[in-house]
């Protein structure tokens, strides 16, 4: 996608709205929504339940239609940023296939795509190497800890080299230890590839640790409640999350999101 | 060895318990004609029964009087509607999955044809069909295929139904097509649903093969051999015929088994 190469800019949404159902059922989820990020961001959205977060991750990828304003991906509408592969999706849940073992799931957009067989088996090693699992490619997916398998979904969104990842709470289902190691992990993956990456989130230490922007949301419709800077640098070892920087970032995220959810 | 023995003990238990009743049972039934050794008792005990299964088997395979050739008869038959029944099976399923007016209109029709008894029609298929000259195995075999397909249809809209919306997503994030969301996602996650399915329809064309054997005045088969014991009164070539069904049921899901076991060592240990 020559274009989208030199365009600093991956995702614009201008006014973005979106209703699911119609009639009396009507639910709003996302309203007014103006947000831009840049090529090589790293920008967390973040937000209680409801508030729309992965409503708008889910547009940006083409998985949900807006109902109102619009939404440009690497300049494109999203339905054809989609048809041209621009972004991986990590979901919460792995949703790895469990006939394929791990070496074929991460090969499965390749041969969705037509790569050749040389081409598919080399992009999957390397891409497991980036996450640490060569030595399981010939396991099963229900053979691997949850974590692994999260991991495992992860080098499949990269194995395509899209231009943007797309993750949706991808640890939200982990235990905390697990969690550190896979923040560290995606931050020096974020770091190395330097792909712009969105990136759903309910935990604030996280959002803090990952982002070079935070977006808070609140619900009932979601709204963009404020849009967090968070300068940290590109050097982020864990113990970070002590310094009076990261402590100053979060506690403005969560003051944003108490602003934003007054009854809550 | 323990282990063995926890296992195969209730089995053992409870096929020593039928066989006990069995044999009290024939002994109570037969006293008045006081003929265990009789030719025609009205229930022959296990080792009568044993004896006349083991004569038939032992018979050359050429022999009118061996249980193997009858067994083969009607294995040919189960068979060449199994495969019928698979085929038409997962087409229709396939076809209900695909097109929403199908399943509206097809579904219907495919649980009536189950509710009318194959015994009733079976007559009627190897008439009409003997009238434009179709004899032998075709019309067992589409009588064995009319019981057969449903547990496969059945089983295969259920299991080409069964991924879930994420792993639907992942693959339209892929932009695939219609033939990947079948060939990689709906196909290979079915699989789990359609063995069970499987075993289900392939009992069904034994006893759909041996059901289309007995009104068709046939001269082989065990459907055959079952009439013409009953009809002579040779209860002990009656209940060989039943347990050599029997058999033949157990080889043709030991089959089906196999398949499955082959399936899951590709799969890695699961289905």
């Amino acid at each position: 996608m020559p274009a989208g190469d030199l365009d600093p800019v991956a995702v614009i949404a201008n006014g973005l709205s979106l209703t699911f159902g119609s009639g009396p059922e009507v639910t709003p989820a996302l309203e007014g929504i103006d947000l831009t990020i840049l090529r090589g961001e790293f920008v967390s959205l973040i937000g209680p339940s409801g508030c729309g977060k992965t409503t708008l991750l889910r547009a940006i990828a083409d998985l949900e239609r807006p109902t109102g304003g619009t939404l440009v991906v690497n300049g494109l509408t999203p339905e054809l940023a989609r048809r041209q592969r621009a972004y991986g999706y990590v979901f919460q849940a792995p949703a790895l296939y469990p006939w394929r073992n791990v070496e074929r799931n991460v090969m499965l957009p390749l041969e969705i795509m037509g790569l050749s067989r040389a081409e598919r088996r080399e992009r999957a090693q390397r891409n497991l190497q980036l996450v640490g699992l060569s030595d399981v490619a010939r396991r099963f997916p229900w053979q691997l800890s949850g974590g692994m398998q999260q991991r495992v979904s992860i080098a499949r969104a990269l194995s395509f080299e899209p231009s943007l990842l797309l993750m949706d709470e991808p640890f939200g289902a982990l235990d905390e230890i697990t969690r550190d190691g896979l923040n560290l992990h995606l931050h020096e993956l974020w770091r190395t590839t330097g792909m712009t990456t969105v990136f759903v989130t309910h935990s604030i230490p996280e959002a803090v640790y990952l982002s070079t922007r935070i977006v808070v949301m609140s619900p009932r419709p979601g709204r963009i409640v404020e849009v967090i800077d968070c300068d940290l640098g590109a050097e982020r070892p864990l113990e970070i999350r002590d310094t009076p920087e990261f402590t100053a970032i979060g506690s403005r995220v969560r003051h944003a999101l108490h602003a934003g959810t007054p009854h809550a | 060895m323990r282990e063995a023995l926890r296992r195969t003990l209730p089995v053992i238990v409870v096929v020593a318990a039928l066989l006990a009743v069995w044999y009290a049972a024939a002994l109570v039934v037969d006293a008045p004609q006081g003929a265990l050794a009789e030719k025609r008792p009205l229930l022959p005990t296990p080792q009568q029964v044993a004896g006349a299964l083991l004569a038939g088997i032992l018979q050359p395979p050429t022999s009118p009087r061996s249980l193997i050739y009858h067994a083969g008869v009607t294995a040919a038959s189960a068979a060449a509607g199994f495969a019928l029944a698979f085929v038409l099976g997962i087409g229709l399923a396939i076809a209900i999955v695909n097109v929403r007016l199908l399943d509206r209109s097809l579904m219907p029709w495919i649980i009536a044809s189950q509710t009318v008894p194959a015994l009733a029609v079976a007559p009627m298929v190897v008439v009409v069909l003997g009238n434009i000259g179709l004899t032998g195995l075709v019309p067992k075999a589409l009588i064995a295929a009319w019981l057969s397909f449903f547990p496969i249809v059945t089983s295969m809209v259920a299991g080409l139904r069964s991924p879930e919306r994420i792993q639907l997503d992942l693959l339209r994030t892929y932009s695939a097509g219609g033939w990947d969301v079948f060939a990689q996602l709906r196909w290979p996650a079915s699989m789990s649903f359609l063995f069970p399915g499987m075993k289900v329809a392939a009992t069904l064309a034994v006893v759909g093969a041996i059901v289309a054997e007995l009104p068709t005045g046939a001269q082989a088969g065990l459907g055959a051999r079952l009439l013409a014991a009953s009809y002579y009164g040779q209860t002990l070539q009656l209940w060989a015929a039943l347990v050599m069904a029997s058999l033949l049921a157990v080889v043709v899901v030991g089959v089906v088994d196999g398949a499955r076991g082959v399936l899951v060592r590709v799969r890695g240990g699961r289905l």
